[in-house]
């Protein structure tokens, strides 16, 4: 006998990123998730947007890792409010973590939060976890045959920060064929190109934030 | 890995409109999954014969039904099919576009005895 189910299988994920949603925006919060690779620099990049946000906006971080807190702790040295949230094997942070973590955060007292997800280009692009805004960092020794391979990840960010920009001369990177690649399947995605180390384009990059995250919290 | 936890809700789903149901097994349960979504239906299948094990579940087969990536120009009104998911109305090129398939991914019907 076939009975008739329709159901949304990610319904619960949708629903409780969408709670998550309307309750930042009472709070007046607004929430940043950053994906990226293993090594693209997550952790660095939201340590230079600590830095350079913190005289404008309250910030607290969500860092996400498989195991252990060690991204967690440099950013405690920061003097920021950080919680560090363990997946125990899983490979992207659904909605439902993000609900259960937010109560060790004092709301009233923030205007932004970076989550660092997992660094993976598949996984975390599937599940929204409440967020206003994404960044999808993708660094140039990576390859410049990301956006093709994962094209998920490009098409649902909002910003695409292309990073180590730097080491631009020393890879075969076609900066052109990842931007052409991005704006085919995302025409109104941000790119930025900048160094964490160098310190290049991140000025731009962080003036560019600022506002949408204005945008978002007023 | 993602596949797991998604695994587990398409279980659930299944069992609780099996138990209002009554039914004492459940044979399949039919999905659809959209081409836009990164999911894998080997390894679903996979990972369900696990989870649904000691559950009315259990050898259930799962068949999906795919639904391919489309989207509709807001400039002419026509619709495309996107290959490798790239935004552009075939028809005037625009990237103005909405998706209006693809993106599914849902239970559909369950069959039990």
């Amino acid at each position: 006998m076939e009975i008739k189910v329709v159901h949304q299988i990610l319904e619960w994920n949708e629903d409780v990123s969408d709670k998550i949603k309307s309750e930042l925006k009472v709070k007046k919060v607004c929430l940043v998730n950053i994906m990226g690779s293993p090594g693209a620099g997550k952790t660095s990049l939201i340590t230079t947007l600590i830095k350079g946000l913190s005289d404008k906006f309250r910030i607290g971080v969500i860092e996400g890792d498989i195991q252990g807190q060690i991204d967690a702790e440099k950013m405690k040295l920061l003097g920021v409010p950080v919680v560090q949230l363990n997946t125990d094997g899983a490979c992207h942070i659904e909605a439902m973590s993000i609900e259960n973590i937010l109560p060790e955060f004092e709301l009233d007292k923030l205007d932004v939060i970076f989550v660092e997800n997992i660094g993976n280009l598949v996984c975390p692009a599937e599940f929204n976890i409440g967020e206003n805004m994404r960044i999808a960092i993708l660094s140039i020794p990576e390859g410049d045959d990301k956006v093709e391979k994962y094209p998920l990840m490009f098409q649902t960010t909002d910003m695409l920060v292309l990073n180590k920009y730097d080491m631009i001369k020393y890879f075969d990177f076609d900066e052109q064929r990842v931007i052409k690649n991005a704006k085919d399947i995302n025409p109104d995605i941000s790119v930025f190109k900048i160094s964490n180390k160098t310190s290049e384009g991140v000025l731009e990059f962080i003036d560019c934030l600022s506002d949408r995250i204005t945008e978002t919290i007023n | 890995m993602h596949e797991l936890s998604i695994t587990q809700s398409i279980l659930n789903i299944a069992l609780n409109c099996a138990k209002k149901e009554d039914a004492k097994h459940i044979n399949s349960i039919n999905l659809v999954i959209g081409e836009m979504t990164g999911y894998i239906p080997h390894y679903i299948q996979e990972y369900f014969d696990i989870v649904s094990k000691d559950t009315i579940a259990e050898g259930a087969r799962l068949i999906f039904r795919k639904t391919p990536a489309a989207a509709r120009c807001k400039e002419c009104g026509h619709d495309t099919q996107l290959k490798d998911y790239k935004f552009i109305c075939e028809n005037c090129s625009s990237q103005n576009l909405t998706i209006i398939s693809g993106k599914e991914f849902s239970v559909e019907t369950i069959d039990i005895e």
